[in-house]
């Protein structure tokens, strides 16, 4: 813990003023701003081909922007190269020197700066211990799993105490559990580090365990901005809607002051100011099977049982909606395994009645 | 109960095993015969005669010659100068090219290999009698230069050292290039970019992370051309004009003009035990740097 102290660092915002990134007639970035305050955790979120790994180039100097600016504290660096930018950088296939041992890979950013022999074994075994490696130094890098190799990236990434770290999905070539595990890992290294991280990632998951704000990025533009919970329960429109977290979206008309799917009519939290189309989101762990009495402050769909699927933690009912313009509208609910009896459980084939909370029901364009 | 179950087909299992030991042993048969009647008995009668002297007795006059006689020991020097000069030029000249097509995208790297492998792929023989052609006294190369005014006198391109270590560059340089190449696209872009961030000028980079990673294709290129020049004939023998006399060459004079075998033998044993030596070294070497690379 000692050594988690002594690595504790300063941190800087990162202003991001619109960048735009052309290749030929495809925007890679489009005018993207984005302010990323002093020690915060920032998720860049967006399927493969958003254009969140370009901009992450472009904060670590890789990639030269068609125009914008970017400001580390007050400091333009938009022209400075990578090496003058004084970022950690982990990679997502770790970039590790195979010509070199654990400790020389640590080393070798301090090496660069001219420390000297005493304090590089000093800080080397410092960052090491932070990623609980230690011990390891002599190690060859081929001789190291992959998590083990990922937290030397992380250590050479940390050991300079950079007051900007940026990763390019680094958790991705592990495996489910282990992945899951450094999220946290990463997350407490985070807290006690305090350095201002921009982190690139396609997992929605992940990026809503880690982050304290998530930035969604799709076709080169930001989307969303926002804390996790915000972007999980109030998704800007239906991409993002279907992008993070699992959800049915159902076509909803809307002419106030009625909102209607198909032929029934729904309440819904917030209805939107103009009449139109809509799309009505539904995450299946807030769908329930209503109980006989009907109250107020719930909406409820008809439907047939489709599909009973048991996955561990959860059954999965797959449910074909009935009164829908679409008839292959299905809607997806999950009820946790405490609950499930067999008693409780409908049978594939059977008419059930699905509950969500009025407060629950929520439109996005 | 449990040691008869235990043995269940156990019989059936060892004689399959041992019918596909013999049939990888009658696969390997037909190269077996190839290296031994090929290879091992004509080396073997190599070694052999370069002990016979001159009056058919076993003797060691064949070394001693090599030893004493002071014409030798210049073709030893010739050959080992013209190896290391061919091959240092072929490393000056191959390592920033295949570091430019490393860099190309597939597209244009394939070109590029393209035009390194068309004369790697034509005769040796057509490229040296080019290269007379282009670099002889009135050849084109002496023409240009001299209506361009930058000289009076034609050079002398040929028939002399400048002239073998042109040709001997010319076809050289693909066997460094192919490893070489091959090793620097192996090589991770982001160990670049990693060194980069993390403070690395793009100089300190080259020299800290992709000169030592490239090492491996760098030593097999240089190995494969300073070992093919050891034995090269064809090319000095042209462009030397009788100048340049290498080992090879010796071997040839003493077998075409003195029908001496034992000389000849004793030469190519030396070559041979040469050869061998380098290789055993640098097989160390590269399998060394190779682990490093993994």
């Amino acid at each position: 813990m000692k050594s988690l102290k002594n690595m504790k660092n300063t941190s800087l915002n990162i202003s991001i003023d619109n960048v735009t990134k052309k290749y030929d007639d495809f925007y890679a970035l489009k005018d993207i701003s984005l302010d990323i305050t002093s020690g915060e955790f920032m998720t860049l979120l967006g399927p493969s081909g958003s254009g969140k790994t370009t901009l992450l180039m472009v904060l670590a100097g890789f990639t030269n922007p068609d125009h914008g600016s970017v400001k580390f504290g007050d400091e333009e660096v938009i022209l400075k190269p990578p090496h003058l930018r004084g970022i950690g950088m982990v990679f997502q296939n770790y970039a590790l020197f195979p010509h070199m041992t654990v400790e020389q890979n640590v080393g070798y950013p301090q090496k660069l700066r001219g420390v000297s022999k005493s304090e590089t074994t000093k800080t080397v075994d410092e960052a090491l211990g932070t990623v609980k490696l230690e011990g390891l130094g002599h190690r060859r890098v081929d001789e190291l799993s992959g998590g083990q190799r990922q937290r030397v990236a992380l250590a050479r990434a940390i050991v300079f105490k950079p007051k900007i770290l940026l990763m390019d999905e680094p958790l991705s070539a592990l495996d489910k559990k282990l992945r899951e595990e450094m999220q946290i890992e990463l997350r407490q290294l985070h807290d006690t580090l305090n350095m201002t991280t921009v982190y690139v990632t396609h997992d929605q998951k992940e990026a809503l365990t880690m982050s304290d704000r998530i930035a969604v990025i799709n076709g080169g533009e930001l989307m969303q901005l926002g804390k996790p919970n915000e972007i999980y329960d109030h998704p800007q429109n239906g991409f993002i809607a279907d992008f993070i977290g699992e959800s049915s979206l159902l076509p909803v008309k809307v002419s106030k002051p009625n909102v209607s799917i198909g032929s029934s009519k729904i309440k819904v939290a917030k209805p939107p100011e103009k009449n139109g189309d809509y799309l009505l989101v539904v995450r299946p762990e807030k769908v329930f099977l209503a109980s006989d009495k009907k109250k107020n402050d719930e909406n409820y769909f008809q439907g047939k049982l489709l599909d009973s699927i048991f996955q561990g933690e959860s059954q999965l009912l797959v449910i074909k909606l009935a009164n829908t313009e679409n008839d292959e509208q299905t809607l997806r609910i999950r009820i946790p395994n405490q609950s499930v009896t067999d008693k409780t459980l409908p049978a594939i084939g059977e008419t059930v009645t699905l509950a969500l909370k009025v407060a629950d029901s929520y439109l996005v364009s | 109960m449990n040691s008869i179950s235990n043995n269940i087909n156990q019989e059936e299992l060892k004689r399959l095993a041992a019918r596909e030991g013999l049939t990888f042993f009658g696969l390997t048969l037909p190269y077996l015969i190839m290296v031994i009647a090929l290879i091992a008995i004509p080396v073997g009668w190599l070694f052999y005669l370069s002990f016979i002297g001159r009056d058919g007795t076993l003797s060691l006059e064949n070394y001693e010659r090599m030893w004493k006689s002071k014409a030798y020991i210049k073709i030893f020097i010739t050959t080992f100068k013209i190896s290391i000069l061919t091959t240092i030029i072929c490393a000056a000249i191959g390592y920033p090219l295949s570091y430019f097509m490393s860099q190309l995208s597939r597209k244009w790297a394939n070109i590029c290999m393209i035009a390194v492998l068309i004369p790697f792929w034509t005769s040796l023989l057509v490229r040296t009698y080019a290269w007379l052609v282009l670099l002889q006294k009135k050849g084109l190369i002496n023409n240009i230069l001299i209506e361009s005014g930058l000289i009076t006198e034609p050079l002398k391109f040929v028939h002399n050292t400048t002239g073998t270590l042109i040709g001997m560059v010319h076809i050289m340089l693909p066997f460094l290039i192919l490893p070489l190449y091959a090793n620097m696209r192996s090589i991770d872009k982001d160990c670049l970019k990693a060194a980069s961030s993390l403070g690395a000028t793009p100089t300190r980079a080259f020299w800290t992370v992709f000169l030592p990673l490239t090492l491996p294709g760098l030593l097999a290129g240089l190995l494969i051309v300073f070992v093919l020049c050891l034995g090269f004939y064809v090319t000095p023998a042209i462009l030397g004009g009788g100048k340049v006399i290498m080992a090879a060459m010796k071997i040839s004079t003493n077998i075409e003009m003195y029908f001496n075998w034992g000389a000849a033998s004793a030469l190519g044993v030396v070559l041979l035990v040469v050869t061998g030596i380098i290789l055993f070294v640098a097989s160390k070497l590269i399998s060394l740097d190779q682990l490093g690379n993994r």
